[in-house]
């Protein structure tokens, strides 16, 4: 099949291009890209079937460094094919899942399921996430040579902080001998619970108990430390205080291996959003303040913070229907992640370009995923098409994430994917009919 | 009057009219539960069902012969046997309440937030008889009854909440109720037990009793839980009983005429000492009488008895 991508906006900040271009894709890869008007006569165009994107953005596959898919285990809540299909629905070709499943990604056996599962949905691509510890528990590492030569690309802790500071360290060095960067969960368990919300006014106000800033912040400073010791590069995950943001600043300014993330919730709502006691609002880490917020987007605007990641945290009504206290934390977010990402660009707070890079280039860079995060001659034909002015209600009934707990039903937004090509095939496509699979 | 609620879930949100008009009913009310017949016939018919899920003695006999005092039909249901035990959610015994058409669900929970789940999910009127560290507001509002009882007003009164405010649903209540009807209030205690940003609730804050009790028109005691200790909030209880109970010492620098409050239960000899908790400014015990004159006036505000038969 070969494809001509006509006439869109290309944005490619790898390679820092952003104009008008054709893209020309051959048996899943990128042929050409040549800028419009096309030289006359440089393609036959008869044998190509034609995408117009005039109007539209072209950009790399968009890749989630943070996805929970839950399976294995928790096939009630998402599934390998579910995940991956809402991940296609909102522009990702490519996820990277956590390793809190049943059993825990710790062992290769885990890791070939997730990828097997993975190719027989043929949606997006699946990057594993590996486990730090055996079980995700006590004191013994997991096995990280295995884990690789299986297809792991980062090592986490995500669902179970490691407290043990000399683990962390002996998981950092010798995480290196396999050249995998540490994906680190940053939160001092003795200090957050049994906090379920921010502690704040909020917090205060509802008599729910609270989370300080101080319990994510002081693990990031130690991870911060262990990296300068280690040198092994150490990104942290899902940042949401003005503090942490500071931290990384400061790191990145000595120039240590250090990167961020953040969710979109983190840089839309605010604590404010569990009055009421919305369990739809429970994460972790949780909502925090305006201030938080502020500091988040302007981490993200200064390149502080380099990846935007969904925390894609499928739930089903049985960890959320309950009393607060008993609610899972975790929202879904793969289908809201790139229009709520946009939404910075309407308000002049991200440029198109900065932004799309928080979701290609800065991912890509940090899993070491080559030939992704770019559109080049010869490279792998996986990219989203988005309408940056389209206009459309959330709506939960619509999602085909297979879980529903999202607090953004109803949010009007503007911007989303109309078309998601993974090595050359078409996953999703929300365009005119003329454009067929 | 002025009451158009279908629940009663928190302090916060009731506006100064609806509270004056529940106090108001409460005290045409009162008078039922001194009569030899304490029995009116308003609420025949009615159903009531007590939804314990925490122990609670005083609230729940309180709420009981509430009802019973207006005719209405009375059903307990305590934690232990619900078929909560049995693994059922919240939600669905709930909803399997539901489905037997009561007119009232009181709840008791030891979780925040619990009466506005079932709000969402189920039909009758919630009362909230004490959510986790959030919300008590029948406390609250029996304890304004009695401060406007004795006082003779709440406005302008300067109130001292003493003990541990973080995790007391009737502190917050109580800040909540009396900010509303124009009264002042400063809490005190260990500041391990003084919740982060309670400034935000506009109330002064000090960990030197003797200051609020100085300062105070009225006190409000609240029970120290022995767990806490465990959570590393305070040392010892004697410790706990010496800097921050309250004793004849304290109470020398006390206004004459104030008035000392407890919720119950008391933990005599820890944050009150006997002398004081049975000394003549105590109204401890009126403040369980105006416990049953507040939920008569509730059930009988939410069930919407004809509104226009207790104009006053």
């Amino acid at each position: 099949m070969k494809w001509l991508i006509r006439g869109g906006r290309v944005i490619d900040s790898q390679n820092q291009v952003d104009d008008l271009m054709d893209i020309y894709i051959h048996q899943g890869r990128i042929m050409d890209l040549q800028p419009v008007p096309p030289k006359r006569g440089t393609k036959s165009l008869s044998d190509y079937r034609v995408i117009p994107a005039e109007g539209l953005v072209v950009c790399p596959g968009l890749i989630d460094i943070h996805t929970h898919l839950r399976e294995p285990g928790f096939e009630y809540k998402e599934t390998i094919l579910t995940g991956t299909r809402a991940a296609v629905t909102g522009g990702f070709t490519a996820v990277a899942c956590m390793a809190n499943t049943l059993p825990v990604n710790d062992n290769q056996s885990v890791t070939e399921y997730i990828l097997n599962k993975a190719k027989e949905a043929r949606l997006a691509k699946v990057f594993p996430v590996g486990a730090i510890r055996a079980g995700l528990k006590g004191e013994a590492l997991a096995e990280y040579g295995e884990l690789k030569t299986a297809g792991v690309v980062a090592l986490s802790d995500d669902g179970n902080p490691v407290m043990n500071s000399q683990l962390m360290r002996r998981a950092m060095e010798y995480a290196q001998a396999f050249d995998l960067p540490i994906i680190a969960h940053c939160e001092d368990l003795t200090l957050s619970r049994p906090g379920v919300m921010n502690e704040g006014p909020t917090s205060t106000r509802l008599g729910l108990h609270g989370i300080p800033s101080a319990a994510e912040e002081i693990m990031i400073y130690r991870d911060i430390q262990l990296c300068q010791m280690t040198q092994t590069p150490l990104h942290i995950a899902h940042i949401s205080t003005a503090g942490s943001v500071q931290l990384i600043r400061e790191a990145k300014k000595k120039g240590l291996p250090v990167s961020a993330e953040t969710a979109p919730h983190h840089f839309s709502l605010t604590e404010e959003a569990v009055i009421g006691f919305d369990t739809l609002a429970k994460m972790n880490p949780p909502l925090r303040t305006k201030n938080d917020l502020q500091a988040i987007q302007k981490g993200l605007k200064d390149g502080t913070i380099e990846v935007i990641a969904s925390d894609h945290a499928p739930q089903s009504a049985l960890e959320k229907e309950v009393e607060f206290d008993q609610a899972a934390m975790g929202i879904i977010g793969l289908e809201t992640t790139l229009p709520l990402t946009l939404n910075l660009v309407h308000r002049g707070i991200l440029t198109l370009p900065q932004a799309i890079a928080k979701l290609t280039q800065g991912p890509a860079r940090i899993l070491n995923l080559p030939g992704l995060g770019r559109l080049e001659p010869s490279g792998p034909a996986d990219l989203t098409i988005i309408d940056p002015d389209l206009e459309f209600q959330v709506d939960i009934r619509s999602f085909v994430s297979k879980s529903k707990n999202s607090p953004f039903h109803g949010w009007t937004l503007k911007g989303k994917a109309v078309l998601t090509m993974v090595e050359g095939r078409v996953v999703f496509n929300q365009m005119a009919p003329m454009v067929e699979e | 009057m002025n009451f158009d609620r279908h629940h009663l879930l928190g302090m916060e949100g009731l506006t100064r009219e609806e509270i004056e008009t529940i106090l108001t009913t409460a005290e045409s009310l009162k008078e039922i539960s001194f009569r030899d017949i304490k029995k009116v016939p308003t609420l025949r018919g009615k159903t009531v069902v007590n939804f314990f899920h925490e122990p609670s003695t005083r609230t729940r006999t309180s709420f009981e012969i509430a009802a019973k005092r207006l005719s209405a039909d009375t059903v307990s249901l305590s934690a232990n046997t619900s078929s909560l035990v049995k693994g059922e959610t919240l939600v669905d015994t709930a909803r399997n309440l539901e489905a037997m058409n009561p007119d009232v669900i009181v709840i008791r929970h030891s979780m925040a937030g619990a009466p506005h789940l079932l709000s969402r999910m189920t039909k009758p009127s919630i009362i909230n008889a004490g959510d986790g560290m959030h919300e008590h507001p029948t406390q609250a509002l029996l304890d304004l009854l009695t401060i406007r009882e004795k006082k003779g007003r709440i406005e302008g009164l300067q109130v001292a909440i003493i003990g541990d405010i973080a995790h007391s649903r009737v502190a917050r209540s109580n800040i909540i109720g009396l900010k509303t009807m124009g009264a002042e209030v400063m809490v005190a205690g260990p500041p391990t037990m003084i919740p982060p940003f309670i400034e935000s609730l506009d109330v002064g804050v000090t960990s030197r009793i003797q200051e609020a009790v100085a300062w105070a028109d009225v006190i409000m005691m609240l029970r120290v839980q022995l767990e806490r200790q465990q959570q590393m909030l305070f040392p010892s209880l004697r410790e706990y009983s010496r800097f921050f109970g309250l004793n004849l010492e304290t109470m020398n620098k006390a206004k004459r005429d104030v008035i000392i409050m407890h919720p119950g239960p008391i933990n005599r000899g820890v944050e009150i000492h006997p002398e004081v908790a049975d000394g003549p400014y105590s109204v401890i015990l009126d403040q369980v009488t105006n416990g049953v004159a507040v939920r008569m006036a509730l059930l009988y505000l939410l069930l919407g008895g004809k509104k226009s038969e207790m104009a006053d």
